[in-house]
């Protein structure tokens, strides 16, 4: 039996989908143990996870975990690590796990395996599918070190319940940092009030040059409401002007997997495309048929934005 | 201030993909390389650094022979040497990071600048790596910060917002969008960057922890229904949201 230590991100007192989804992907590899970490926060969220079949989940907890410190809990995640033996640590690719995996990765020796979108096998011999040259090809990577460290792209994977789920056996991890573990501190958060960001919807309507101005985003903002979905936007906006640069999807933007994308007058450049073609569904309403974003598209309306936007808000809002 | 900055050759972005003879790379027949996009961050943000505090800014690139071009770029626009490290292996990032560590040793900069990510393998890693290998603090996708003495803030870009990260120095960050605009090389500096040497390195073997078992295309998984822009039409989308792909 080999080891697979999940890294739990919580927000706010719950744990997020990314780590419930990262908690069933380990369960899925065969052979595994899989013991989840909640570093520096309560326990509480931990239980959650038993319905997704954990049944053991430690809590770290040190005084220079108070406040976040991306290098603490780094130090934290490793020293756990070793001290069960792990063989693979896994992450959700937030911006948390980004940043923290890799320097877990190297206080291993291990591979480094960021941002899967798949993966086969068994524990020692998993094998990780990963898009590479913007979603233009994918790479399948095995790791050749003692561990490896993976990162999993955000609702790419399933979280599922289990039926016999139940409660989680938790420990308490006291980790042995020093100040010198702590030299990152986040000071503040900044929030941007009161907007759903693309990264964390479920629903993202995106718009592109084919909304032809700024004044005309407000068709898909009403859609979005129906919908309560995220606004999003391509880079010829977001350069131009019309929108904030936190809404842009693509290579230089987000990357996003929501289960419903829909792209409002947007060509569907490749670079476009690497930040949104894994969403579970695409809808395009574009009004050139042979606009590349019908290629990767699920359901397509041929159409002009001004006049099918108001028609479909009006038909969701019923 | 000791400036290092990190930067990486990539396909030009248009690139047609395919997969090369080994069955694991792209086939690098005809394909443009390119800075990386987010590099022009890096170097701008290193040039900015040496403007206000003064000092040098050295580039680093880890690749083959071509990655000279990047160097040339970043000569052009301003660095004061430039150095590259010569492993062909883009593949691995730990094995990467090893080698910017190990350039980075004899440096001994105040600063390490990188991008965001790296257009061709998009691994997100490498300022975090940098950082462990080095034992030094790293502050990731940095979109703004200020160094005071020895103290860095900066802003990081976050799911719904930002953080504000504090540190010291010596550290390391990787560059998001926005945080400067960068300058372009003038003709006169192109010319002479032509000319200005490039120091060589042998890069560290075997440093590579993942192997790659082999690069696929995807295939166009979807099946797209396309419909026209009729009542109907419009109608008939809703349904299928609700009922066949239960979306909504
Ligand atoms: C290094 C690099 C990085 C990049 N990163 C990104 C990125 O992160 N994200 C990104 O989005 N782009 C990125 N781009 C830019 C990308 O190549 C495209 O230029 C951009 O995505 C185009 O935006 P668009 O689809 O809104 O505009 P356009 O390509 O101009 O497309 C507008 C579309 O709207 C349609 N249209 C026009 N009027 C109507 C109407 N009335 N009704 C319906 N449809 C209409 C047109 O048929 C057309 O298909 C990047 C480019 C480079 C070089
Ligand atoms: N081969 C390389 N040589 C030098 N720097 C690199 C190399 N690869 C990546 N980097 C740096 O690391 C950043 C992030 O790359 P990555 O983590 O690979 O997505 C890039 O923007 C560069 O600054």
């Amino acid at each position: 039996m080999s080891t697979i230590v999940v890294y739990l991100e919580q927000k706010g007192n719950e744990l997020k989908r990314s780590s419930l989804e990262a908690i069933t992907a380990a369960s899925n590899v065969a052979g595994a143990n899989v013991i989840g970490l909640l570093v520096g926060g309560d326990s509480a969220p931990a239980q959650v996870a038993g319905a997704y079949g954990l049944k053991e989940c430690a809590v770290a907890k040190h005084d220079l975990l108070n406040g976040y410190s991306s290098t603490a809990v780094a130090s934290t995640i490793a020293e756990f690590a070793k001290s069960v033996n792990a063989t693979s640590v896994f992450f959700a690719a937030t911006a948390t796990g980004k940043e923290v995996a890799p320097r877990v990765a190297v206080k291993l020796n291990a591979g480094f395996v960021p941002d899967c979108t798949a993966l086969t096998g068994s524990t020692g011999a998993i094998v990780a599918s990963r898009p590479v040259y913007a979603g233009k090809a994918k790479v399948n990577v095995s790791v050749t070190a003692p561990v490896g460290v993976y990162s999993l792209r955000p609702n790419v994977f399933t979280a599922r319940k289990v039926e016999n789920g139940g409660t989680v056996s938790i420990k308490d991890f006291t980790p042995s940092l020093s100040a010198n573990d702590a030299r990152v501190k986040v000071t503040n958060i900044i929030r941007n009030e009161g907007k759903l960001d693309v990264s964390e919807a479920d629903i993202i309507v995106s718009g592109g040059r084919g909304m032809k101005g700024p004044e005309n985003f407000h068709l898909v903002e009403d859609l979005g409401k129906a919908l309560g979905a995220a606004v999003g936007a391509s880079r010829a906006v977001v350069d131009a002007g019309w929108r904030p640069h936190g809404e842009q999807v693509g290579q230089t933007g987000k990357t996003v997997s929501p289960n419903l994308y829909i792209a409002c007058g947007i060509s569907g450049a490749v670079q476009h495309l690497a930040g949104m073609s894994s969403s579970k569904v695409i809808v395009a309403i574009n009004k050139d048929k042979d606009a590349p974003i019908f290629k990767v598209a699920d359901y397509g309306i041929v159409g002009d934005v001004f006049d099918v936007l108001p028609k479909l808000t009006a038909k969701l809002a019923h | 201030m000791n400036i290092l900055v990190c930067v990486s050759q990539v396909p030009d972005t248009t690139t047609k993909v395919a997969v090369g003879a080994d069955g694991k790379t792209i086939d690098k027949a005809g394909v443009k390389f390119i800075l990386n996009p987010y590099d022009e961050f890096t170097i701008e943000e290193g040039l900015r650094l040496r403007e206000k505090f003064g000092g040098s800014v050295t580039a680093l690139t880890v690749g083959g022979d071509g990655a000279k071009e990047i160097l040339r770029t970043a000569l052009a626009m301003g660095v004061d040497k430039a150095i590259i490290v010569k492993d062909d292996n883009r593949e691995d990032s730990f094995s990467v990071a090893t080698n910017i560590a190990e350039a980075a040793k004899t440096i001994q900069p105040d600063v390490v600048i990188l991008g965001r990510q790296s257009i061709d393998y998009d691994s997100f890693g490498m300022a975090s790596m940098v950082g462990e290998l080095l034992d030094m603090p790293s502050i990731s996708v940095v979109s703004k910060w200020s160094i005071e003495g020895t103290t860095v803030t900066a802003e990081r870009d976050i799911e719904g917002g930002k953080e504000v990260v504090s540190t010291t120095l010596p550290c390391v960050i990787s560059a998001q969008k926005g945080l400067n605009d960068p300058r372009y090389p003038k003709l006169p500096d192109i010319m002479k960057a032509k000319s200005k040497p490039i120091e060589e390195r042998a890069g560290i073997a075997s440093a590579s922890r993942t192997q790659t078992v082999s690069m696929e295309l995807p295939l166009s998984k979807r099946v797209g229904k396309i419909l026209g822009d009729s009542d109907a039409d419009i109608s008939e989308l809703v349904r299928l949201l609700h009922e066949d792909a239960k979306v909504i």
